[in-house]
């Protein structure tokens, strides 16, 4: 699950937000030529290839903190594990949060035909040099929320994704098309179980829309502050994107997009979505929808969301209290290659 | 980092240690997706040893019966030809139409050709 | 040859009940794991373990169900169920404790599992059989996955190697609760639909042994108490509240559908 919600500054500056971003290391005339010709014939990159520093920078980047995502974003759903209610949800709830794990492995594996290592990666996460999606700064309050996290955050997700399935970068487009593949079934099981929620008793009905009171706002910001038009703050990054074709859709585009899609899902799910404003314009073909509080996106982007700190610190709490065991994982294998050559 | 990545590091950066106490090295990993079908490049993952990899590799890679057959190969196993070798190992083949059955000319009625 | 008595089937479905509870205990347990394992790579392996579990336990509990005549479903059996009726042994309601412990754990309840469903296969209960056929594939691979561990823990670094040998130590008092043999037990294994678990012990115990002994680690001498009574729904602490937080969301809500 991923979306767009990293902000600016570790957008615009096209390097992470611990390196200050320096000149490209320009590339020789003729390998520039080879590499706006394979971008230019919507041919993919491959690890090997000569790119533009800025280019692969972009890219560490991108595939970095969509990892982190699938990866922080085990714990709000984790959470429900041994608390779901049926053992048939449970089953599907652990097999859910095991894709994202694996999702987030496909991603590290494509980061790391970039020349960086995951180890270092998950570092910049753990020290904050590298964000998440900042969907997952949320908390998980009730049943219901597996429901709408579903629904809506994988949804949006979706979205986000399906485009870079097509991204200029091999290695990235080949695991986004996996990914797309087997998260099919995350909103699926997201919508059944808000459907049943919605065919159950008052209480749990109450307990799905106050489920999508929640994320429904949230959601759209998963798709980040408008990168076009007027609305655009900084902007250059978004178009250098596009160009390189890591990018296709403008963000504003995909949350309408997302909006339309969703409209009528929870009309056929009898949930009320938290915004007056929203109404199908026929003019435009759209559902107008009602202002994005930005404020509140960067408050939690920056730090101050109710999960931030949690997210944070339950990852790095598994992985020192991993140490131990990858190191003795590593002693054994010297150990065992030095009994193997002797033998 | 991968294979290809480490290929093309330039001679004169330092190469960081495959196995240290930080960080298991990596392997990349090929499914064979169903008899009759070659391994294919799935993608990679981080492992002790090739024992692990192997097993890691079915809880990653093969959770919806992708396959029936596993390799991992350490990343640093493999040798791989490099961008600056395209022209001269690729191209040379692009003349060789004859080598194509298309390539020839034969009357239409004749069977089993 | 005339059908099975109710009693028969009672004591049969008691036995049933306690292999399932021990699969659902475990598999409750082993989703604790899920996002704090030593590497990512080791999250998908315990989710698996348990998703295994999971399915061993869905299936036992519905014959469960059917066999003692209560009509009761998987989740009903699951949810509704008091403490003193839970027949799981105390091993594997233990609180999550340490990736050295949950290995030493694994070890020693996929040995015994294995040996258990590869007799249960001959069962006479057609379901048991089919659920022991499917399981033994799925627990060889959790015995071969505790085995690579302990290898890998015991024969690591001086700090792992004392770790999984306090593991051991710290496994030690649940094992033998594993073998006893209880009424439901040895009925089962009178009427052909289990096997007692006394018989499996010897193989069970040379197994980890051997596992162990090539870990360079030693099984520590017998503790001075041992767990009793998890088949006849006498339990540890925190049994209870592991039922808790399992049971309050189906509890709060009667009857509703999920």
């Amino acid at each position: 699950m991923y979306g767009n919600d990293f902000g600016p500054t570790a957008q615009a500056s096209g390097t992470d937000a611990d390196t200050p971003p320096g000149p490209d290391e320009p590339l020789n005339a003729a390998e520039a030529g080879i590499f706006d010709d394979l971008i230019e014939a919507e041919q993919r990159i491959e690890p090997r290839d000569a790119m533009p520093d800025s280019y692969r920078q972009t890219l560490v980047r991108q595939i970095a903190q969509h990892a982190h995502s699938e990866i922080i974003g085990m714990q709000p759903e984790g959470n429900w594990i041994t608390r779901a209610p049926s053992l048939r949800r449970k089953a599907i709830l652990m097999a859910k949060v095991q894709d994202e794990a694996g999702h987030g492995l496909y991603l590290y594996s494509a980061a790391e035909t970039l020349g960086v290592d995951r180890e270092e990666l998950l570092d910049r996460l753990h020290t904050g040099r590298q964000r998440y999606s900042s969907i997952f700064n949320y908390p998980t309050l009730t049943w219901a929320d597996c429901g709408a996290i579903g629904w809506l955050v994988d949804g949006a997700a979706i979205m986000n994704q399906v485009p870079l399935c097509r991204c200029s970068y091999g290695p990235y487009a080949r695991a986004m098309i996996r990914i797309c593949k087997e998260e099919s079934f995350h909103q699926r099981q997201g919508f059944e179980i808000l459907w049943t929620l919605m065919r159950g008793t008052e209480k749990q009905q109450a307990m799905a829309q106050d489920a999508a009171d929640r994320w429904w706002w949230p959601a759209l910001m998963m798709f980040g502050p408008p990168d076009t038009g007027e609305a655009a703050q900084g902007g250059g990054h978004t178009q250098q994107s596009m160009a390189w074709g890591i990018k296709r859709f403008a963000n504003d585009d995909l949350r309408q997009k997302f909006v339309d899609m969703m409209v009528p899902q929870a009309e056929r799910l009898g949930i009320v979505l938290p915004d007056p404003e929203l109404r199908w314009n026929a003019e435009r073909g759209h559902y107008d929808f009602g202002p994005i509080d930005w404020e509140e996106f960067w408050r939690v982007l920056k730090g101050d969301g109710p999960c931030n700190a949690e997210r944070i610190a339950h990852r790095v709490q598994a992985h020192d209290e991993g140490a131990w065991v990858r190191e003795a994982a590593t002693a054994y294998a010297v150990k065992q290659a030095s009994r193997e050559a002797v033998a | 980092m991968s294979a290809d990545a480490r290929a093309a590091t330039p001679p004169a950066a330092a190469t960081p240690p495959v196995t240290g106490p930080r960080t298991w090295p990596l392997w990349e990993v090929f499914v064979r997706g169903k008899r009759g079908l070659s391994h294919v490049h799935v993608g990679s993952l981080h492992a002790p040893d090739a024992t692990m990899a192997l097993r890691n590799a079915r809880d990653v890679y093969t959770r919806r019966q992708e396959g029936v057959s596993i390799w991992v190969v350490a990343a640093r196993d493999i040798t791989a030809s490099s961008p600056e070798e395209r022209d001269s190992f690729f191209d040379p083949a692009a003349d060789k139409v004859y080598r194509h059955p298309t390539f020839y000319d034969v009357p239409e009625d004749v069977e089993y050709l | 040859m005339g059908g099975p008595t109710v009693a028969t089937n009672l004591l049969a479905a008691q036995y049933i009940q306690g292999l399932a509870d021990d699969a659902l205990v475990y598999a409750q347990r082993l989703g604790e794991w899920v996002s704090r394992a030593p590497q990512i790579e080791e999250d998908m392996a315990l989710a698996n373990i348990g998703l295994d579990l999971l399915g061993q336990a869905r299936a036992l509990l519905t014959r469960v169900g059917e066999l003692d005549g209560s009509g009761r479903s998987e989740d009903d059996l699951a949810y509704l169920r008091d403490e003193r009726e839970f027949r799981n042994v105390h091993l594997l309601e233990q609180e999550v404790a340490g990736f050295g412990f949950e290995m030493a754990r694994l070890l020693w309840f996929a040995s015994y599992q294995w040996e258990l469903y590869a007799g249960l296969r001959t069962s006479v209960d057609e379901v048991v059989a089919g659920v022991a056929a499917k399981a033994l594939k799925e627990v060889t691979y959790h015995r071969d996955h505790a085995t690579q561990w302990v290898l890998r823990l015991g024969d690591g670094t001086a700090e792992s190697h004392e770790r999984m040998q306090q593991a051991l130590v710290d496994v030690e008092p649940y094992v033998t609760e594993l073998f006893d043999d209880d009424p439901a037990s040895v009925a089962a294994a009178e009427s052909g639909v289990g096997v007692l678990p006394s018989s499996l012990e010897d193989a069970v115990r040379a197994r980890v042994s051997a596992v162990v002994e090539e870990a360079t680690v030693a099984l520590p001498e017998s503790a001075r108490w041992r767990s009793r009574g998890g088949r006849d729904g006498v339990h540890s602490r925190p049994m209870g509240y592991l039922l808790a937080e399992m049971q309050h969301i189906a509890r709060s809500n009667p009857g509703a559908q999920w």
